[in-house]
């Protein structure tokens, strides 16, 4: 009989400090396959944001630099610059990638920098403890937006892969989910995608993966998938909003 | 020995050309030197001016207040300028666009019509080699051979408008000569 | 090699790419954007990395990621685009990388001006960024020693693994003098396997590198900031740099200044020798580590009655000449810093009260 089961390679033993049913251990995995799969471990380096991921380089096991809040893109574009040879991802959050760090993604992006962003898209700030992010939706109640975010105030969520998507440089834009097995594999492919565009050297690739955060929303791991698909999912909706030619 | 000169005029009129070529010619004599623009929103457009500092020792304050001469391309330039000159000092007057004079007797005035020389010799893209190289035979700081290869290296890379710039040299000598 | 004539933000750019630097990020400001124009155009037949970031907050990032990587890197700006930069230095100097700031300084606080200042001397050398760090400090007075400082500065930003700044001015950026590229510097770069995010086929090794500055262990970020302060106090034994001007005979003034102001300082002096009138001074050109020991024995020479601080700016310098003479003279101040560079007549009217 074959083995059932085994860690990545480019993942360490370590458990993780996520919260039981945070969809970042998950992320990570898919990851960590990918890098496998490729065989480019060897010269991968991974940028860790300001947020609950800022401790990744725990679990994925390759060369590692951590970020200033939202300035991971700025890292990934100096070290792609200098060393294109290096594989080069960003792991980031929404608080981080679309509040404080907006003008770096753009920017890289619109560069066509040919790094790769995973985004970890779970509509709250979560290692700060549950304050509004740009992704929160309408009346969902936040730390810092007790009764519920008021568009009046601060807008409508942001929708990234919307927005990367309609720059006009080449790259690889796609909004997926983390909610079902189902969604999970066509995920993975995504990730891998994004990063054979990066072997290629062919573009900016871009994943935003739509995930859950049971504690700081409040929900059960399970009421928080199914929050998830009943109210991201309509206004998040998942698919390709670039490729490249 | 420290001498300086101030170039002043219009921006556009070519005047940190002349100053860096002057610049450039005593620093091949061995002589130490400083190139001291003025920078900032009057580059453009407006008074422009630049100092040239040349010394047989190491330079120090590059700022320099009364300067011992003066190129004054515009009449704004000579108006605000010409007070600072130190005694003894050469004043050059560009007379195509400025008709009135410094009004001190402690000067040597040298009053050229560059523009009209430069139209004369090709183009008036030539006035301020005219005024270098008039003032520079005025004032016998540098070698004027020597100055006058380093216009011609400046516009190395367009040698089309090489003998426009050496004419124009040759008359700035001669009028600074017969004046 | 022959002297040429060059820009001092001009000659900065070569000086790096001469030191082995082949990777320059930059945003444009007045009065330093020639570096970037000159580099724009240089970098390309080096085949190094030349790009303009989308701010300064940007750039320093860049500069972090490509110096975690062991490139040698520089970025150049002034004063309000270092401020922005801070943040990145901050991170740039926890993680222990190798990097070189370039500061052409203009007038401030706020936008300020755009003509030459020495404002931000506190910014340079008591952090600017937030936590306890330091960069290394040098003050050129001219073009030819922006050049010199520059090369070395890469080795020096290697040898403590940090940030290095260049701290010049308006006028040094934008004046001309002439220059020699010295070749004799020692520009090789040092080993960085062991803790460079390089990537591990890079190294031919299994061990990863992790370039970080969060310890959320207290034990282990007393420790980061330990070893942090173990090299400030190697710099204060190795790289201090200063230059005694005047200061063999029996002075009775010593004043101390350096960069651009310094040499408008000397001019002064050398016109009060003329009238008979001996005045020293102390130019530091290394900042941080600050010329302590030599700005307290030019001060307690016996015949110096009493020190003075001369700034392009309110009095920022002043405070380290005051830590350094230790109440043994009377310490005065003088400075402006709206763009004007005090004259040397000024400087001369302000030391004859003093005597």
């Amino acid at each position: 009989m074959g083995k059932a089961f085994s860690t990545p390679k480019s993942m360490s033993d370590n458990y993780t400090h996520y919260c039981p049913g945070c969809t970042h251990g998950i992320a990570h995995r898919l990851v960590a396959e990918v890098i496998d799969e490729l065989g480019i471990r060897g010269r991968t380096v991974g940028i860790a944001p300001v947020g609950c991921a800022v401790l990744a380089y725990n679990y994925l096991n390759c060369d590692f630099q951590e970020a200033a809040h939202g300035r991971a893109p700025a890292m990934a574009t100096g070290m792609k610059r200098v060393r294109p040879d290096l594989i080069v991802f960003t792991y980031q959050g929404d608080g981080d990638l679309a509040s404080i760090g907006m003008g770096e993604i753009i920017h890289a992006a619109n560069r066509g920098e040919k790094f790769t962003t995973i985004f970890i898209n779970n509509a709250i700030y979560g290692m700060t403890g549950g304050q509004m992010a740009p992704t929160t939706m309408p009346g969902q109640r936040a730390t810092t937006a007790p009764l519920g975010r008021d568009t009046a105030q601060t807008g409508m969520p942001i929708r990234m892969a919307n927005l990367l998507g309609e720059l006009v440089t080449p790259g690889y834009v796609t909004r997926q989910a983390l909610l079902n097995p189902k969604q999970i594999n066509k995920a993975k492919k995504a990730i891998k995608k994004a990063f054979e565009y990066q072997v290629e050297g062919k573009c900016f690739s871009f994943v935003e993966l739509i995930s859950t955060c049971p504690t700081n929303w409040g929900l059960t791991p399970l009421d928080a998938l199914k929050w998830a698909e009943d109210t991201l999912l309509p206004y998040y909706e998942l698919g390709d909003y670039k490729v490249p030619e | 020995m420290q001498t300086e000169i101030k170039f002043a005029g219009f921006g556009g009129q070519g005047i940190l050309l002349s100053a860096k070529l002057l610049a450039y010619a005593a620093m091949k004599q061995d002589f130490f030197v400083a190139w001291v623009p003025s920078y900032g929103p009057e580059m453009r457009g407006g008074t422009a001016y630049c100092t040239v500092v040349i010394s047989d020792k190491k330079i120090g304050s590059p700022i320099i207040k009364n300067p011992s001469h003066l190129v004054a391309m515009n009449r704004p330039s000579l108006e605000k300028f010409a007070n600072d000159v130190k005694p003894g000092g050469v004043i050059f007057i560009n007379s195509s666009l400025i008709p009135t004079r410094s009004e001190r007797d402690d000067i040597t005035e040298l009053v050229v019509p560059v523009n009209d020389i430069a139209i004369k010799a090709g183009s008036i893209r030539a006035a301020n080699i005219v005024a270098l190289s008039a003032f520079a035979a005025k004032a016998k700081i540098v070698d004027l051979q020597l100055l006058k290869n380093c216009v011609k290296d400046e516009f190395a890379a367009k040698a089309k408008i090489i003998p426009l710039n050496m004419k124009a040299f040759d008359e700035g000598v001669n009028i600074a000569n017969n004046s | 090699m022959a002297k040429v004539l060059m820009k001092g933000n001009e000659a900065i750019g070569e000086a790096a790419i001469r030191a082995g630097c082949k990777n320059y990020f930059a945003y444009p400001i007045t009065p330093q954007s020639e570096v970037a124009e000159y580099l724009a155009k240089r970098m390309p037949e080096v085949d190094g990395v030349f790009l303009q970031g989308e701010s300064e907050v940007a750039v320093g990032y860049m500069i972090f990621g490509a110096a975690a990587c062991g490139e040698r890197v520089m970025t150049t700006s002034s004063s309000p685009g270092v401020s922005l930069m801070s943040e990145a230095i901050s991170y740039i100097a926890a993680a222990q990388c190798p990097a070189v700031f370039v500061n052409i300084m203009r007038g401030g606080p706020g936008l300020g001006g755009i003509l030459p200042s020495q404002g931000d001397y506190f910014q340079a050398t008591k952090g600017g960024g937030h936590g306890d760090y330091h960069l290394l400090v040098l003050a050129p007075d001219g073009v030819q020693e922006a050049v010199e400082m520059t090369m070395k500065a890469f080795g020096l930003a290697e040898k403590y693994r940090g940030p290095v700044m260049i701290l010049g001015d308006g006028l040094i950026g934008q004046m001309m003098e002439p220059v020699e590229f010295p070749d004799d510097l020692n520009t090789e770069p040092s080993n960085k396997n062991d803790w460079a995010t390089s990537g591990m086929d890079t190294r031919k090794s299994d061990k990863r590198n992790l370039v970080r500055s969060l310890f959320l262990d207290p034990k282990e970020l007393n420790d980061n900031n330990l070893a942090l302060k173990a090299k400030y106090e190697q710099m204060k034994k190795e790289e201090v740099l200063y230059e005694g001007y005047n200061t063999d005979t029996d002075y009775k003034v010593l004043i101390v200044s350096y960069g651009t102001m310094s040499r408008v300082c000397k001019t002064s002096i050398d016109m009060m020798k003329q009238e008979g009138i001996d005045v020293g001074l102390l130019r530091p050109k290394s900042l941080f580590p600050f010329p302590e020991k030599a700005v307290f024995k030019a001060a307690t020479k016996e015949s110096c009655k009493s020190v003075i601080s001369i700034e392009m700016s309110m009095g920022q310098m002043v405070e380290d000449v005051e830590r350094c003479v230790k109440g043994q003279r009377k310490v005065d101040f003088y400075g402006e810093c709206g763009g004007d560079i005090p004259t040397p007549e000024k400087i001369i009217e302000i030391i004859k009260a003093l005597l």
